[in-house]
């Protein structure tokens, strides 16, 4: 019946500040869109395993999401405390509630919740998947240093402190990881894999890492585990599997095996007077 | 809303507020007291030199890390120093502040209060909580040196084998006093609130820091005997040969962790709360507005509490023993109410009056620091990004971030209720310079950190290979740890140079809730008179009759309910 009435004045201003606003939020988004497909890595790498790049992936999307976030939480506090800083006696408007602003600041961040979420879990059953494999290391993590055997082989890499062990591995197969502790808790962590896992003394931690990458990387023990756990790194080398083959049957004649023991034991001893290392064995407590 | 606009202005008088207090004077008073302010005020100073101590050894451990190859202390050295300093900073400092000291302090007095509910059970609370200390600081002096198995004693290195020595011994028994003090106070605040409210003040009128203390107070109830119960078995295991986390006798090891992070993660909350309540009413007095959503921001500390319950496990993701998506879903949730409440902060500045006191600048310092503590501990929620950096720098440059933020909102704290209970004003100036220090000292400290941790180095490393990248990380971060030591001296001196110099008067900041409408400082039973308690903001009514807060859903305005004016 009636003509739609002209906005009042303030509508107006408001739709026009509005726009204002929608404008800003929208240049950032196309700058990024400009700058072509290259998303930063916030700090992390993609690594050298499979699951270490699904783990990367996730950390670019949570750290987006923290970006943008941050940034309009910390543009919001800035605005306020500058645009509203105090320049008289004036008593401002005592405004208590909005409910409708608070609900939103309440569903959105559960919305974002639940997304990040179900990204984790895509990430997270990826990761912890266990496939079939035949290829299986048993890792033992002891006061201060590292036993690396090869269940089927006579293989055994052993070393402690100063001597950084090597945990040699076949590049695109699945390695099977069976983790163990012989006295306190140890973390197993390797730094270009994205990962890490505890040793726990009394418990079978089992994990896959399936490598892209052949080359040298660096491990280290990230739990506190007594004084020399400062000095209980590792090394894990990424061959091919001819090479790793190569390697396995080194071990397998016997006088080599035993040579290798003979110079572990020689090389534990020599360890020993250069850093004492514990004189017993534990399971645990006494 | 009849009943609210009845009296819109009244005070009345109470009984003589001194005619109790024929108690001895000069240091007897200190130590026979069971008024909870020079309570209060004994945990003021206590914690403050906890802060200092535990200043002094992340002083020293900053200095160690300022080269790979440090040598300023040795390795066993080192590890006791860094055990030391997360206890005395989470054991002695953080929560014997905020619920010893200021809460003691304030929190009869923002209710109305004449003391707490057991005057004498606060006194016992505080003498629990200075034997704690002393207790677990005097392993310095023994022949194996303080306990140095992490501030989270894992067990099974933290059993008679692995850590021999009175130093453990001399930490769990600090730690199960120090508890014990927690308990009670716990109990203290729990009945004070629920029973020592003044007429008036309804549950919804409480101010936001009575309720963040409420809730505290009950997660400290729930929290705190499990920790007390596990320090139990830690210690018969370690002498009375039980085997509870022993794999040898057939116990679990894994079991501790699961003990002490069933405290340990609500102890965070129990940590946190207080500073969110301070830094709520401080951005709301500096601002001239009331609390923006104040019934959203209890109902979100309220979902913190309760979900903080079932988090506990976020900290044993690479364990491998537990279920993580349950976990991960409960710990992410957290962010939700915890977003609430920075929405609620920016809310309650909008369109305000923003006056940059020093109490202000450091509270809004805590909102940003806090906030990048709060979005980092999100990635930690998701099991697969906390496999990458869980006991990396980066846990523990996400912690810092948070602590670091409740340290910015205690001193937030100590220069907004400070004039309160001495009296006295602290020097603005200095105060102001301290905030630059402390707030840029804390972003320089912490950010390298994070690089740090996603640059692969472990915690807890007394001593690190030397990769340039490593070393220039330390480095900042040790020059962010120098200017957070000068902003605490800065504080030293300005307690020293303002004292008893600028007298505060009642009301040096037109607060808004009860503990204003007093004398600073309070009179033995805290009040003269009493204002009408008609909203959450009984002073702020009392001065600006006519700056009621706007309620969320007008009442259709007749005759009868039109305010004054």
């Amino acid at each position: 019946m009636e003509s739609p009435a002209l906005p009042p004045q303030g509508a107006s201003t408001r739709s026009r500040r509005w726009r204002r606003v929608r404008r800003a939020a929208v240049l950032p988004l196309a700058a990024l869109a400009l700058s072509g497909c290259t998303v930063p890595n916030f700090g992390a790498n993609q690594g050298d395993t499979t699951s270490s790049r699904s783990v990367f992936h996730l950390w670019q999307g949570f750290s987006i999401g923290a970006a943008i976030i941050g940034t309009l939480v910390v543009a919001l506090v800035l605005w306020v405390v500058l645009r509203y800083r105090r320049r008289g006696d004036a008593i401002p408007k005592q405004v208590q509630y909005h409910i409708p602003l608070e609900l939103t600041y309440t569903i959105v961040p559960i919305l974002i919740v639940f997304g990040l979420f179900a990204a984790t879990m895509v990430v997270e059953n990826k990761e912890v998947a266990n496939p079939k494999t035949n290829v299986t290391i048993d890792v033992n993590a002891f006061q201060w240093g590292w036993k690396f055997s090869y269940p089927g082989s006579s293989a055994v890499v052993i070393g402690q402190t100063t001597q950084d062990p090597t945990m040699v591995m076949p590049v695109n197969t699945n390695v099977h990881i069976n983790l163990t502790s012989t006295d306190v808790v140890h973390g197993f962590y390797v730094r270009a894999f994205n990962f890490s896992r505890y040793a726990l003394p009394g418990v079978l931690n089992q994990f896959t890492l399936r490598a892209v990458n052949t080359g040298d990387f660096f491990g280290q023990c990230t739990q506190l585990c007594g004084l020399y756990h400062s000095l209980m790194f590792f090394n894990v080398k990424v061959v091919t599997m001819a090479k790793y083959r190569a390697w396995l049957a080194s071990f397998n004649n016997s006088s080599s095996a035993s040579a290798a023991s003979a110079a572990n034991l020689a090389q534990r001893q020599q360890t020993s007077s250069v850093v004492p290392s514990k004189p017993y064995v534990s399971n645990g407590a006494k | 809303m009849v009943d609210i606009l009845e009296h819109p202005v009244s005070a009345h008088d109470l009984p003589d507020p001194h005619h109790e207090d024929h108690g001895p004077t000069g240091i007897l008073k200190w130590i026979t007291t069971t008024d909870h302010k020079v309570i209060g005020l004994s945990y003021t100073v206590t914690a403050v030199v906890m802060l200092v101590i535990g200043g002094v050894f992340a002083e020293i451990i900053r200095a160690q890390l300022a080269s790979p190859n440090g040598t300023l202390v040795s390795l066993a050295q080192y590890n006791e120093l860094f055990t030391m300093h997360g206890s005395v900073m989470i054991y002695l400092f953080a929560g014997p502040f905020a619920f010893g000291a200021l809460a003691n302090i304030m929190v009869p007095i923002q209710i109305g209060a004449p003391d707490m509910a057991y005057p004498r059970l606060n006194a016992l609370s505080y003498w629990l909580y200075l034997t704690g200390a002393i207790t677990m600081l005097s392993g310095f002096f023994t022949a194996g040196g303080a306990a140095n198995f992490g501030w989270v004693a894992y067990a099974p290195l933290s059993n008679s084998l692995n850590t021999p020595g009175a130093g453990a011994d001399l930490w769990i028994g600090g730690l199960l006093l120090t508890g014990f003090s927690a308990i009670f106070t716990g109990v203290n605040l729990v009945a004070t609130i629920f029973y020592l409210r003044a007429p008036g003040m309804t549950m919804f009128r409480m101010p936001i820091f009575t309720w963040n203390m409420l809730v505290t107070a009950i997660l400290i109830l729930l929290a705190f005997p499990v920790l007390t119960a596990g320090l139990i078995m830690l210690y018969a295991d370690r002498h009375f040969g039980t085997h509870i986390f022993s794999v040898a006798g057939g116990g679990v090891p894994v079991l501790w962790q699961h003990i002490f992070w069933f405290w340990g993660h609500p102890e965070v909350y129990i940590l946190a709360l207080p500073f969110f309540g301070m830094v709520t009413e401080i951005l709301a007095v500096f601002s001239r507005k009331p609390v923006f959503g104040y019934k959203g921001m209890i109902f979100a500390t309220l979902s913190i509490a309760a979900l903080s319950l079932g988090v506990w496990a976020h900290h044993m993701f690479t364990t491998g023993v537990v279920l993580l998506p349950f976990f991960s879903i409960m710990s992410l949730l957290i962010a939700v109410p915890t977003g609430i409440k920075i929405f609620n902060w920016i809310g309650t500045m909008w369109r305000g009056e923003v006056w940059f006191s020093a109490a202000m600048l450091m509270a809004i310092g805590f909102v940003i620091t806090f906030l990048i503590g709060g979005l980092t501990g999100i990635y930690l929620a998701s099991p697969p990004l906390d496999f990458f950096t869980h006991d990396t720098y980066f846990v523990v440059a996400h912690f810092h971030s948070v602590v670091m933020a409740l340290v910015l909102a205690g001193m937030a704290g100590l220069y907004y209720w400070g004039p309160k209970f001495t009296g006295y004003l602290l020097d603005e100036r200095i105060g102001k310079i301290q905030f630059w220090f402390l707030f840029i000292g804390t972003q320089v400290f912490t950010l390298p950190l994070y690089l740090l941790g996603l640059r692969g180095m472990p915690r807890r490393m007394a001593i690190y290979p030397h990769d340039p990248q490593w070393k220039f990380l330390n480095d900042v971060s040790t020059v962010g740890a120098v200017l957070i030591g000068i902003s605490t001296i800065l504080f030293v001196v300005n307690v020293v140079v303002s004292w008893k110099k600028h007298p505060a008067g009642d009301n040096p900041w037109d607060g808004q809730t009860l503990e204003w409408f007093t004398t600073s400082p309070p009179p033995h039973h805290n009040f003269y008179r009493l204002p009408a308690i008609r909203s959450e903001r009984p002073t702020w009514d009392y001065n600006h009759p006519e700056h009621r807060a706007i309620p969320h859903a007008p009442a259709p305005v007749t005759a009868e309910t039109e305010p004054v004016r």
